[in-house]
């Protein structure tokens, strides 16, 4: 029978084998490719993220729209032999196949012909120091080698301490938040920066003296840095001062066998290298146990989520705060900050819009609700005062739940009590920077449709003014001051029951 | 060959078309004379006139980001209906005056208010009040504050307040401020005593 005849041919030894080598051939493959894979870490002000690299005749290229659209307003168009491309005021022109372009009304030479690709402009990697200036107008710091590109002061810096006591233990001292992906081996412990632009501390080893942790080196490789510490035992770190600092220190006789699980169980990352944030860490907290497969086998991640709604889009352009700056677009760079921060401080981030479209009131609160998010921040902002304002809810507080069903016109009023609390430590962070900050209740859609804590961030204008709207340094210490808020508030954030 | 009658038939019914469109052009000449003096009318109403009455205003004030009480005396007509309509009225000069703290447009009015039992008023405002309003979250939330504060302190007996553009219900006075649900008193007045 020709069933029988197949279920032989598969259940046979020589069969089985090859299928065998089949599949695993397939899963190294694709595991190298994934590997292989190119990409350029970029690091701004206004936005932290990575391109993939592509080659072509022997050359790195990038897509020069992808890398141009977090940083500001770009529009392009193409015949396929010529790209003419707008970034904020900024014109420029590129040829395919031709090292000269036009930026501004200037000659600019590349190093290696630009090319177009399904009116895709690709540009060349060893050129991006000398082109991203000219459209920036802001220095750049790019390590080609490693792939890694800094615009303006981004770079966080790294200090060791080391205390010999017993047991010894390693400071690592960063200038800002980190978040890297720690993992141990025999005799090393290595932390991963995928997302913190964490440069050089200057020698690329250091020895220590100490019998037990003796060396620290670091290295820039496809995008990330990397910086492993070697020991003569087992390594476990802490995250502490807010995840400016990473103890490293030697695990503790019996800690590995017995206590590795409860370790673990408070720090996801240590549990998922390839994750490139870890949870919600305090002080102390273990972060990194040496490798078992108890630890392995352990527990599920929990990251608090964060909905981040700049607001309008598309369209709709909100509010016009100068002749040419329209909200939607201070919004959208505003929003990427602060995801950042938040991302800093161990949440996960869902950014309604990463670009200028157009979303409806209702669809908004309804991505909202259905991620079931911690918190949902609505960012605004206006020409109007200074500082910043923090709103909530005019709803009345509702004083009885009405289980799994809300409202959809008062879905906010369970969760404003705990909204209230999240604006109140928004508005003290904010304080805390010495800008001017008010909280105030406002009937705003869609605050009211959504059932998680929620609140809206009105941007104002800064001490210099209206300018400060699109300054990256005042944007950023409005965000850092917001995540600041939230995270101080992370207990209570969650969707009501 | 076209017979005789038909031919006489056809032009007359030419003349007939020539002359309909002839006098269609001269009556909409007329209609748009008796809209003039309509318009013209509704621009120079007199505010109300008789005895004056002492009344709270609720004045915003941009820079300040909050409502002021403000004291006013204006003639108030008897029903509460006209009562309404006139202290919106004068509210809204007091936003419409060169170097206000809270400037609306010129041509920003309230068309009618509408006071439904129990409780329930509706205000109805024109097209150039949203369509020139400032947009922002404090300056919106402002305005309305204004209104239906002014509105439940002086009118008694009003506990939520819708909002209208034009006789219809818009999404947001000016990309804001929901105006798509009433707004209730209560919350209001508890914000503003805090």
């Amino acid at each position: 029978m020709p069933s029988t005849t197949t279920n032989r041919a598969l259940t046979s030894p020589i069969t089985t084998r090859v299928l065998v080598v089949l599949l695993t051939s397939v899963a190294l493959l694709s595991a190298a490719n994934s590997a292989d894979e190119k990409h350029i870490s970029v690091y701004s002000p206004v936005a932290i993220y990575s391109l993939p690299v592509l080659e072509r005749a022997g050359h790195e290229y990038v897509g020069l729209l992808e890398l141009l659209e977090p940083l500001g307003r770009v529009s392009s168009e193409s015949d396929g032999r010529r790209l003419r491309l707008r970034y904020n005021a900024l014109e420029a022109e590129f040829a395919a196949g031709k090292t000269k372009a036009k930026i501004h009304g200037r000659d600019f030479a590349f190093t290696v012909p630009f090319l177009i690709e399904n009116s895709r402009g690709l540009v060349p990697l060893s050129s991006l120091g000398a082109l991203l200036p000219r459209f920036l107008g802001t220095a750049v710091n790019f390590r080609e080698s490693a792939r890694r590109l800094f615009i303006g002061d981004v770079g966080v810096q790294i200090s060791f301490q080391l205390d010999a006591g017993t047991p010894p233990h390693l400071s690592l001292n960063f200038s800002a938040p980190v978040n890297p992906t720690i993992s141990t081996e025999p005799g090393k412990l290595r932390m991963i920066f995928k997302r913190d632009p964490v440069v050089s501390p200057g020698s690329q080893s250091i020895s220590f003296a100490s019998k037990v942790i003796t060396q620290a080196s670091y290295s820039e490789d496809n995008g990330d840095a990397e910086l492993d510490v070697i020991a003569n035992e087992p390594l476990m770190a802490n995250f502490s001062n807010n995840r400016k600092s990473i103890i490293v220190s030697a695990v503790e006789p019996g800690v590995v066998a017995n206590g590795a699980q409860s370790t673990a169980s408070q720090n996801p990352a240590a549990q998922n290298p390839g994750a490139q944030n870890s949870g919600p860490q305090s002080p102390g907290t273990p972060a990194q146990p040496a490798s078992t497969p108890t630890t392995n086998a352990a527990i599920a991640v929990h990251r608090p989520l964060a909905v981040i709604d700049p607001a309008h889009g598309g369209d709709e352009r909100g509010a016009a705060l100068t002749n040419t700056l329209a909200e939607k677009d201070v919004t959208l760079g505003f929003a990427r900050l602060l995801r950042h921060e938040l991302e800093l401080r161990g949440f996960s981030v869902i950014l309604l819009r990463d670009g200028d479209i157009t979303l409806t009131l209702d669809q908004r609160a309804a991505a909202a609700n259905v991620a079931r998010a911690g918190i949902y921040i609505s960012l605004h902002a206006d020409s109007l005062g200074r500082g910043a304002r923090v709103y909530t809810s005019l709803l009345p507080v509702e004083g009885t739940s009405n289980g799994a069903f809300h409202a959809w016109n008062s879905a906010q009023a369970s969760a404003l009590p705990v909204s209230k609390i999240v604006s109140s430590a928004i508005v003290a962070a904010i304080r805390k920077q010495e800008f001017s900050v008010q909280a105030f209740p406002a009937s705003l859609r869609p605050l009211n449709n959504v059932f998680m804590p929620a609140v809206a961030v009105e941007l104002a204008p800064g001490p210099n003014g209206i300018a400060d709207l699109t300054s990256a340094n005042y944007q950023q210490r409005v965000a850092a001051a917001i995540a600041d808020g939230v995270s101080s508030v992370r207990d209570r954030l969650g969707v009501q029951p | 060959m076209i017979p005789r009658h038909l031919l006489i038939g056809v032009a007359a019914l030419l003349l007939l078309v020539v002359s309909m469109g002839i006098y269609l052009r001269h009556m909409r000449r007329e209609a748009k004379k008796l809209e003039l003096p309509a318009a013209s009318l509704s621009a120079v109403a007199p505010p109300a006139s008789g005895p004056t009455e002492t009344v709270a205003l609720y004045v915003a004030d941009d820079a300040a980001g909050a409502l002021r009480a403000h004291s006013a005396q204006i003639p108030l007509p008897g029903g509460r209906q006209q009562r309404a309509e006139e202290l919106l009225r004068a509210l809204l000069r007091i936003y419409q005056q060169p170097g206000a703290a809270h400037p609306l447009s010129p041509d920003a009015d309230i068309r009618s208010i509408y006071l439904i039992d129990p409780g329930a008023a509706v205000i109805d405002l024109n097209a150039a009040f949203t369509d020139q309003h400032r947009s922002g979250i404090l300056s919106e939330q402002l305005t309305v504050n204004s209104l239906v504060e002014t509105l439940a302190v002086n009118v008694p007996g009003i506990q939520r307040v819708n909002i209208l553009v034009e006789g219809k219900v818009r999404d947001t006075l000016a990309g804001h401020a929901d105006l798509s649900d009433s707004f209730d008193v209560l919350p209001l007045e508890q914000a503003r005593n805090q």
